[in-house]
């Protein structure tokens, strides 16, 4: 398949270089939010917007700093187009859905320190993507982490039952399904021929 | 050590084994994972994070009677993009090569847990002293770990440390299978957890009560 093409970034991004489990990125909110399958699934969306958002938002920042020949103001351009970009999607989720609002909790303003969100943008930005190449690049990272944080939700309810030493139970035990789950991601290297 | 009294010494020393930033609090674990692959970039990752840590939680502490409650955050992002924007042209600038391998994970040092952590958590109750060597101490807990995955993964990965081979591989005539699992992302996972499994062990009083 075409590196370049749409499909490929898309797929890329998504399933064989997933953003949680190879490039380790966004794995606070990964550990912190996956305990249950629903508010995983829901955190995973909220992510899904502020990516596509701040995704749009670095390109047309960075298009105007590389004008302006200020690259080396990059890092804190994006830091603060996140952050508003996350006040807007926690002033909309308020408004339109008061439920979900409270269900999210302290986990929505803590997006802005989701690495996810900002390797994105440093991202797109390294690899020189153009507008909508951005756009499928965002979408297949949003997808990915909300796949990884799902999946990783519905295995730590089931783990809750096992029987294993204390000393393991908690950070270390999640670490190690982490990575047995990572290896299983490495299947999809294969993927893009 | 005599400069310093014993809150100053609890300080510095307490974040690297009692109470660790990533194997107690676990924050922080995104760019551990990512840049353990070689003892190098490890180590300039953890100067990096030192420096930041440190001099955040310096500036924080400064200024900390003087910033309104509300708008703390934005006050400790911006003093902490500032910093990791001089640390990334610090290292561009003198080690290019090291700076090519962590990419965007120097950047990703303002989204780090710890550094807002111990800005929002110490520095903002604590004199500048304090706080700066409550940074440097919390720098050298993650970097304790860091450089302990990074040790493990560039020795059994490729056999070389710090870029030198130590055990001769079987492709140049040695006698070493190079465990190619070492260097690919689940190791990571695998090396931290049991790390944080090991130091839980040692010292029952961090197991996590549910």
């Amino acid at each position: 398949m075409d590196p370049d093409s749409l499909g490929y970034i898309f797929i890329n991004a998504c399933l064989i270089n997933n953003f949680v489990l190879s490039m380790f990125l966004g794995i606070c909110p990964f550990l912190g939010v996956s305990a249950k399958i629903e508010t995983a699934t829901r955190m995973g969306l909220a992510v899904i917007f502020v990516m596509l958002v701040s995704s749009m938002c670095a390109y047309g920042i960075n298009a105007l700093l590389i004008k302006l020949n200020v690259e080396f103001l990059r890092l804190i351009c994006y830091i603060a187009v996140i952050a508003s970009a996350v006040q807007l999607v926690e002033m909309f989720i308020k408004r339109f859905s008061p439920a979900l609002f409270r269900a999210l909790g302290i986990f929505l303003p803590l997006i802005t320190t989701n690495c996810a969100i900002l390797g994105l943008a440093l991202f797109q930005t390294q690899k020189q993507y153009n507008f909508l190449q951005c756009l499928a690049y965002a979408l297949g990272a949003g997808v990915g982490f909300t796949i990884a944080l799902t999946i990783m939700a519905g295995l730590r309810e089931q783990l809750d039952l096992a029987d294993v030493p204390d000393a393991v139970k908690g950070a270390a035990l999640t670490l190690i399904v982490a990575g047995i789950l990572s290896l299983a991601f490495m299947g999809f290297a294969g993927l893009g021929g | 050590m005599a400069l310093l009294g014993k809150q100053e010494r609890d300080a510095l020393w307490d974040p690297v084994f009692n109470n660790n930033p990533i194997a107690l609090q676990v924050l922080g674990i995104c760019s551990a994972l990512a840049v353990t692959t070689q003892l190098k970039t490890a180590l300039v990752m953890c100067i990096a994070l030192t420096a930041v840590t440190g001099f955040s939680n310096l500036s924080v502490s400064f200024v900390r009677n003087s910033t309104p409650h509300a708008i703390r955050i934005i006050v400790q992002m911006t003093i902490i993009a500032s910093l990791v924007i001089v640390v990334d042209q610090v290292l561009k600038a003198y080690v290019f090569n090291v700076w090519q391998q962590l990419s965007v994970f120097v950047g990703l040092i303002i989204t780090n847990c710890i550094v807002l952590g111990r800005a929002e958590g110490f520095a903002l109750q604590n004199p500048p002293l304090l706080s700066f060597l409550d940074g440097i101490g919390n720098g050298a807990g993650y970097s304790a770990i860091l450089l302990g995955a990074a040790v493990l993964r560039e020795f059994f990965g490729s056999g070389r440390l710090y870029g030198h081979q130590i055990l001769p591989l079987v492709t140049d005539g040695g006698w070493y299978v190079p465990n190619g699992l070492m260097l690919l992302s689940p190791a990571a996972f695998f090396i931290i957890g049991f790390f944080i499994w090991g130091l839980r062990t040692w010292k029952p009083e961090q197991v996590e009560v549910d």
